[in-house]
């Protein structure tokens, strides 16, 4: 009798701890970065726009590799060359109980070019709406001035909040939680500024219903802080794996590692432009003029760089050499470009039929806290550009110092970084390779001043061509007359690494966003 | 007294307009916050906003003014990330990073001192060599490495404390604290132990030296003839003597805890105003800047001012109002 008492009671026991296994569902993950602001449309960063998708949806959703799948909006499609109408969804309530309705949107496009103080407003992503008309609560029409066939991709780039919950607040209201009201997965809890953000599940959420009912967001900025946070299971993931971390942590049967290659590209800028540029001068120091004007100068320079080098031993395997700005597969990508391959002779011989026997002197500059192991890169290109006769020396400097520096274009060649949120190759052709036009906003980042009059003419057709096939070729074409031409210099992408205890899975996002509801176990 | 503290007052007001100079010059010349706060496919009419929204158009000299007048009204501006006014973020964080530097200071000086006396009155045997060796290590090992050996140690592998973060915190003066529950504290001791390691050393070594300097004075001597006991010579008569020194030293340091927690702080993910501070630094967040540099002076002006004044107390033969 006793025996079967002690029996049950154990049998018990065990159902009673199970159930409040299965129940616990809570989640603990470990960010490099913590947002500076929950106002979604206050500062366009990646930590912002990363959490933004936590409390809200957009329009249209991006999933891991940033093809576009209907959110809020069930379809979309243009009527004629100046409109598009979007068919919303139907029965989705905020937070507060509310309904979403077509009024949200409209209060949503017209708030964004708005938001007070903004740092990095979104503006861009609505800037061709000449006119947002409510034809029903569920159906809109956004009119153009221009033919915008951009207006999809723009559409999927910014959240939807409540016009109810926000309509005359500020940023610290979405700060302390009064407007963060959104249709979104989770509801905001609490944000205790440098320590953590709660989450609780959205049990009305109109999708897949995630796995967590509990999310804590921990901001944990030091790369071994956040690697012991995970090793001693006070999180469950953390992002931005360090590279020298990984072999380790793969050797760690409690842990797994999950990698996503990501669009965050690492690239040569180098000055096309200037008869003279400052960085650069003849083996004796006396002033030449600028060989990157030469094609057969930057081919060379294209072939001294040991891509698969720098991505085995610099970044442990965490880096994809590239051959164009995105890769494979994103609208707008060349099948027809690859990487360029290491040819050290063949970079030697294209220096001295450029005039260079003996080669030149020159800098790169670099960031040292914006990349992945971005100084340890610059280093390795110098090495490799020296050994083929371009004597290079290397100054690399924090990034609240190079950024103004590179864009007051006091360099001549130097290592950036751009990584495309938009998944489509017009963002980038339009900020790297136009030319710098500060009125049509082209050219924004082309710290090279490279120019092809070729290049800008199909970007700008391509730009208000709405027809999607013909709209990819422009794209095309542009990117290889530009990447032929080695208007930048690419090198590689990086591939992200997020870390987890075992028994969770995560895909991985090309963004790089660390999105709980993608998080699942096994 | 009185014209102790006028002066003194008046010189700090001089000492702050030239470090306000000083360090809006400084931010200035780094670069420009909007090269880094703005996405890179901004648009020019966009870009030019941003820079307008912020003040940034304006010249140097102009953007100065408009901060000194808001300054003086208690207004630093508002943080160019956040949109809110800096000093109020500031001032959030501040209780943490309070609090950490606090409990080190507590350790430091309930460890270090009577530690110090001890290996003092020791000198010559293992215990006060020991305390000797242990000294010698907290001053040579590095903030960082200590941290992350703590974490490693602690965390990983005894698995007994959390690696970071702040835990729980109670409401205590309106102020968000970790040290009353055991849950806080738990988060609380390996950054306070590691913040501490410096300032306990230090502490060994003065009340050490300033044990032995004073066993060999006269007044000490005089003590034991008249056959007072060794405990309440060297537990009051010693030890008043030797706190001069100490406080001095320490009410330096415990402004330094303050302003330089920030490695401890970043390593242990800790979320007062050091961390802060260099998230600040990174994305060129001036008025955060500007106001966390001149708070920080104005917190060491006024420890340099209160530990003066606990000279006075602790020795009657300082006079305050001489002029030298």
């Amino acid at each position: 009798m006793r025996k079967k008492l002690l029996l049950s009671f154990v049998i018990l026991a065990s159902l009673v701890l199970g159930a409040s296994f299965a129940n616990a569902k809570d989640l603990t993950i470990g960010l490099k970065g913590e947002p500076t602001s929950l106002d979604p449309h206050f500062h366009n960063v990646t930590q912002n726009n990363q959490m933004a998708l936590y409390i809200f949806d957009k329009l249209i959703l991006q999933d891991s590799k940033q093809k576009m799948y209907p959110g809020l909006a069930e379809s979309w499609k243009p009527i004629n060359d100046t409109t598009w109408e979007f068919k919303l969804r139907k029965g989705v309530k905020f937070h507060d109980g509310s309904d979403f309705t077509a009024e949200d949107v409209k209060f949503t496009i017209e708030r964004i070019p708005n938001v007070p103080n903004s740092p990095s407003s979104m503006a861009g992503a609505v800037g061709a709406v000449k006119e947002v008309e409510i034809v029903d609560d569920y159906t809109i029409r956004i009119h153009t001035e221009k033919p915008a066939p951009l207006t999809p991709r723009n559409f999927a780039s910014f959240v939807i909040v409540s016009k109810k919950a926000a309509e005359g607040k500020a940023t610290e209201d979405f700060n302390s939680g009064v407007a963060a009201i959104g249709t979104g997965p989770y509801k905001l809890v609490e944000w205790a500024r440098g320590d953590k953000i709660v989450y609780e599940r959205n049990e009305d959420y109109w999708g897949e219903k995630p796995e967590w009912t509990r999310i804590v967001v921990r901001p944990i900025s030091n790369d071994g802080t956040r690697v012991a946070a995970l090793k001693s299971g006070d999180v469950d993931l953390i992002n931005f794996v360090p590279p020298a971390d990984v072999k380790h942590m793969g050797e760690d049967k409690k842990l797994a590692l999950h990698k996503s290659s990501s669009t965050r590209l690492i690239y040569l800028h180098i000055d096309t432009d200037r008869e003279f540029t400052p960085m650069v001068t003849g083996n004796n120091g006396e002033q030449i003029k600028n060989p990157y004007l030469d094609l057969r100068v930057r081919k060379a320079i294209s072939k001294a760089i040991n891509r698969p080098a720098i991505a085995a031993r610099i970044m442990e395997g965490l880096a994809i050499p590239a051959s164009q700005m995105l890769p494979d597969g994103y609208e707008g990508t060349s099948k027809n470009l690859k990487p360029e391959a290491y040819d050290p002779k063949g970079a030697k011989a294209l220096l001295k039929e450029a005039g260079y026997p003996d080669g030149f002197k020159i800098t790169i500059h670099g960031p040292n806290d914006r990349y992945v192991n971005d100084a340890d890169i610059a280093q390795a290109i110098a090495q490799m550009l020296t050994k083929v006769g371009i004597k290079t020396e290397v100054n690399t400097m924090p990034k609240a110092v190079y950024f103004g520096k590179a864009s007051a274009l006091e360099f001549s060649l130097m290592l950036v970084g751009w990584a495309t949120d938009t998944g489509e190759h017009s963002n980038c052709v339009g900020s790297l390779l136009h030319t710098f036009d500060k009125e049509g906003g082209f050219g924004k980042s082309n710290r090279g001043r490279y120019s092809n009059p070729k290049v800008d003419s199909l970007l700008e057709e391509a730009l208000v061509t709405v027809d999607p096939a013909k709209h990819n070729e422009l794209l095309v074409e542009s990117v290889e007359i530009g990447m032929n031409d080695l208007g930048i210099i690419p090198i590689h992408f990086q591939v992200s690494v997020w870390g987890t205890k075992k028994g969770l899975t995560y895909n991985g996002r090309t963004d790089g966003y660390t999105l709980p509801h993608e998080i699942k176990s096994k | 007294m009185l014209a102790f503290l006028i002066r003194r007052v008046s010189q700090s007001a001089v000492v702050l307009l030239v470090m306000s100079v000083l360090v809006f010059v400084g931010v200035f010349y780094i670069g420009n916050p909007i090269d880094i706060l703005i996405a890179p496919d901004a648009s020019e009419a966009e870009y030019l906003a941003a820079i307008k929204r912020l003040g940034l158009d304006k010249p140097l000299w102009e953007q100065y003014f408009i901060f000194l007048k808001g300054a003086l009204q208690g207004n630093f501006g508002n943080s160019f990330v956040y949109n809110e006014p800096a000093l109020k973020i500031i001032l959030d964080r501040l209780p943490a990073t309070l609090e950490l530097a606090f409990t080190a200071m507590f350790m430091a000086v309930f460890l270090g001192i009577p530690l110090g006396m001890v290996a003092g009155i020791q000198h010559d045997n293992l215990i006060g060599r020991n305390i000797m060796r242990f000294s010698i290590l907290g001053f040579s090992l590095p903030t960082f490495w200590v941290g992350l050996m703590l974490i490693i140690i602690f965390s990983v592998y005894l698995d007994w404390l959390p690696s970071g973060g702040r835990g729980p915190t109670t409401e205590f003066l309106g102020m968000q604290v970790s040290f009353l529950s055991w849950e806080g504290i738990s988060y609380l001791i390996l950054p306070a132990t590691n913040l501490a390691l410096f300032k306990t050393s230090l502490a060994i070594r003065l009340s050490r030296a300033g044990v032995q300097e004073n066993l060999q004075m006269d007044y000490v001597k005089f003590a034991r003839a008249k056959g007072l006991s060794n405990t309440r010579i060297i537990g009051l008569h010693v030890m008043k003597n030797i706190m001069i020194p100490v406080i001095t030293v320490l009410g330096m340091e415990l402004g330094n805890l303050i302003a330089f927690a920030v490695v401890t702080e970043t390593i242990f993910a800790w979320p007062g105003m050091g961390k802060l501070v260099i998230d600040s630094i990174g994305v060129l967040d001036r008025p955060i800047i500007v106001a966390y540099l001149l708070i920080t002076v104005t917190m060491f002006i006024f420890i340099n001012l209160l530990v003066d004044l606990m000279y006075s107390v602790l020795d009657p033969r300082v006079r305050l109002g001489d002029e030298r």
